[in-house]
């Protein structure tokens, strides 16, 4: 279900948090806020839950204002960042919080649970208390927990900002999977850009409060709408006063002249990270940039400090007007 | 170097409290029986001494309950509100730990004496404070009053808002996020703070005596008793009262001992 944010505002005290935003996430996807932390994402996350009240602006889900709706009446599933286990109550009274509130029947509630349970791998750990869980565990434990009331969005802070990175990228892939099954429209608030263009369908970049961009991640790496996006979401570096990738440029040693549009340089540092060489290079014209190329091509190259080479973009990929971006 | 000092140094420890705690309070265990149970038993059934006993249970089954909903209250109120004042309000609630109870107690009659404050007001409406039971119930309520908020606040501050808002979420409305996650959450803390409320009112001396006028069968509690029962000569008599007081004294913390093991071995878990 479509979730709509119009003209969000918030301030804390002096700090703005989020300036005038408005962003439509579609019905099922998978949609993130990638920023820097402090950058609002989360306290957007926060007021489309009804955790935190709107200065200005309005939230609606499903085409119903919830503007002033109280969270608990929203319908909305919201995992924190360190999951908030009810600490006092067993897995399984966990995920039945939801369902005990809303009084439903003794039988549907340990039907619906042993589904859940299942769904999130943790049926043999019904009987646990969130403490004997492991971090990966208890996150999963959110999720069922906040899956249990049926709700319109699931709202996720942070999924996997606690984690270790083998279990972080295993979670990953199986909330993807889960999201394929259940359709159910997530927003997902994450800092680490590789995580986002992982998991998310769609991506919505928020910085210093207000919201710099929305698309796919294709869409946003390829044709940034400006400068942070862009420096955000990949490897950048500035060539003949241009942003570009690393790996768009190409190196020339250039024994038959250097190619039109190339610019001359000295190789400064050559450091070899596995299947990705860097190679730092100091432009004639003053500057430096630097030049990602696979470890075939750098050994063609034969590079070493010092060594004159040539820099070229290639297959630059056309940058559409910034009107045309879809900035909704 | 650490076996040759480990037995001496429990030897002391244990001196320490043997001498201070379990020699004296066993003396007087001792002293109470020790012309049988009969005796004792009339020195506890004579009037004066079962008014007493009941007077403080009464008082205790006032206070207690009073300090606990309002210690819980400001425990919310300053873990989970931010309002101008809120410092004062934590530094006023220490009061009664800082200031003797000699002090409370002539506090308190200054403002609800017949001279003070409130007490025209009052006694134009038939309300007598001071030198009755209100009075002491009030002097009780002041002196044992940080005691929950010491216990409760700061196991509010360290679970945080995160587990409360999840329960929002889920649906959960003011009263059951309260009642289902809050209170499970604060219980052992409360339940030591109650259980020092307790102790401090039922043991509480020096305020009562201030605003009670320990008068013998209507304002007299057991503390007050056994002070009389030690100026009148009778020793039996304050022998039995401190054993009623410390009777009364295990009753409650056994009770809550019992009751926070055996609703909650999950705090095993999360609190080590």
């Amino acid at each position: 279900m479509s979730i709509h944010v119009e003209g969000i505002s918030k301030r804390f005290g002096d700090a703005i948090a989020l300036d005038d935003v408005t962003l439509e996430v579609p019905s099922g996807s998978l949609t993130a806020l990638l920023g820097p932390s402090g950058g609002g994402k989360s306290t957007l996350l926060r007021i489309i839950a009804g955790l935190d009240a709107p200065d200005r602006g309005s939230i609606r889900i499903e085409g119903e204002d919830l503007t002033v709706t109280p969270a608990r009446h929203r319908g909305v599933g919201f995992c924190f960042q360190h999951y908030a286990p009810f600490r006092h109550l067993t897995v399984r009274r966990n995920v039945a919080f939801g369902l005990e509130i809303r009084r439903r029947p003794k039988t549907e509630i340990a039907r619906r649970v042993d589904e859940l349970l299942e769904l999130v791998g943790l049926s043999h750990l019904g009987d646990r208390y969130p403490a004997q869980l492991s971090g990966g565990q208890r996150q999963r434990m959110a999720l069922a927990r906040a899956l249990a009331i049926e709700p319109k969005v699931l709202l996720l802070d942070e999924p996997f900002g606690a984690l270790d990175a083998q279990v972080r990228h295993q979670l990953r892939l199986w909330l993807r999977q889960l999201h394929g099954t259940l359709q159910v429209t997530t927003v997902l608030v994450t800092h680490d850009q590789e995580e986002a263009m992982e998991v998310a369908d769609r991506l919505a970049v928020v910085n210093q409060g207000r919201l710099e961009q929305v698309g796919s991640p294709a869409d946003l790496y390829d044709h940034p709408a400006n400068e942070f996006v862009l420096t955000f979401l990949g490897p950048a570096t500035r060539l003949g006063g241009a942003w570009v990738r690393p790996h768009d440029l190409v190196l020339h040693r250039a024994p038959g002249g250097p190619p039109p549009g190339a610019l001359e340089g000295t190789v400064a540092r050559v450091t070899h990270l596995g299947f990705e060489v860097k190679v730092d290079v100091d432009l004639a014209a003053g500057g430096t940039c630097w030049v990602q190329l696979s470890r075939g091509t750098a050994a063609e190259l034969d590079l070493r400090a010092g060594q004159r080479v040539w820099v070229a973009r290639v297959a630059p990929v056309p940058r559409r007007p910034r009107q045309e971006l879809s900035r909704i | 170097m650490r076996t040759r000092w480990r037995l001496p140094l429990r030897l002391a420890v244990l001196a320490y409290v043997g001498l201070l705690v379990v020699l004296p309070v066993s003396t007087v265990f001792y002293r109470a029986f020790q012309h049988g149970l009969g005796a004792a038993w009339d020195a506890l059934s004579a009037p004066d001494a079962l008014h007493a006993l009941w007077l403080t249970l009464l008082v205790a089954a006032v206070a207690v309950p009073l300090n606990t909903v309002f210690g819980v209250g400001v425990s919310l109120l300053l873990a989970r509100h931010r309002f101008p004042g809120a410092w004062l309000l934590d530094a006023l609630v220490d009061i009664p730990l800082a200031v003797s109870p000699v002090v409370i107690g002539l506090a308190l009659i200054l403002v609800y004496g017949k001279t003070g404050w409130f007490g025209n007001w009052l006694a134009a409406r038939g309300i007598t404070v001071i030198f009755s039971l209100p009075g002491i119930v009030l002097a009780s309520a002041a002196v044992s009053l940080p005691y929950v908020v010491r216990e409760v606040l700061p196991v509010l501050q360290e679970i945080g808002t995160e587990q409360e808002q999840a329960a929002r979420t889920l649906g959960a409305g003011p009263l059951a996020v309260f009642r289902r996650i809050t209170v499970p959450n604060i219980r052992r803390g409360l339940a030591y703070g109650v259980t020092l409320t307790t102790a401090r009112v039922l043991g509480e001396f020096g305020a009562v005596a201030i605003v009670s006028g320990a008068i013998a069968g209507k304002t007299q509690t057991l503390t007050l008793f056994i002070s009389a029962s030690i100026d009148d000569l009778d020793p039996q008599s304050a022998y039995v009262g401190a054993v009623a007081l410390c009777l009364s004294a295990l009753i409650v913390l056994t009770v809550m001992t019992v009751t926070d093991r055996s609703r909650h071995a999950w705090h095993r878990e999360t609190m080590l």
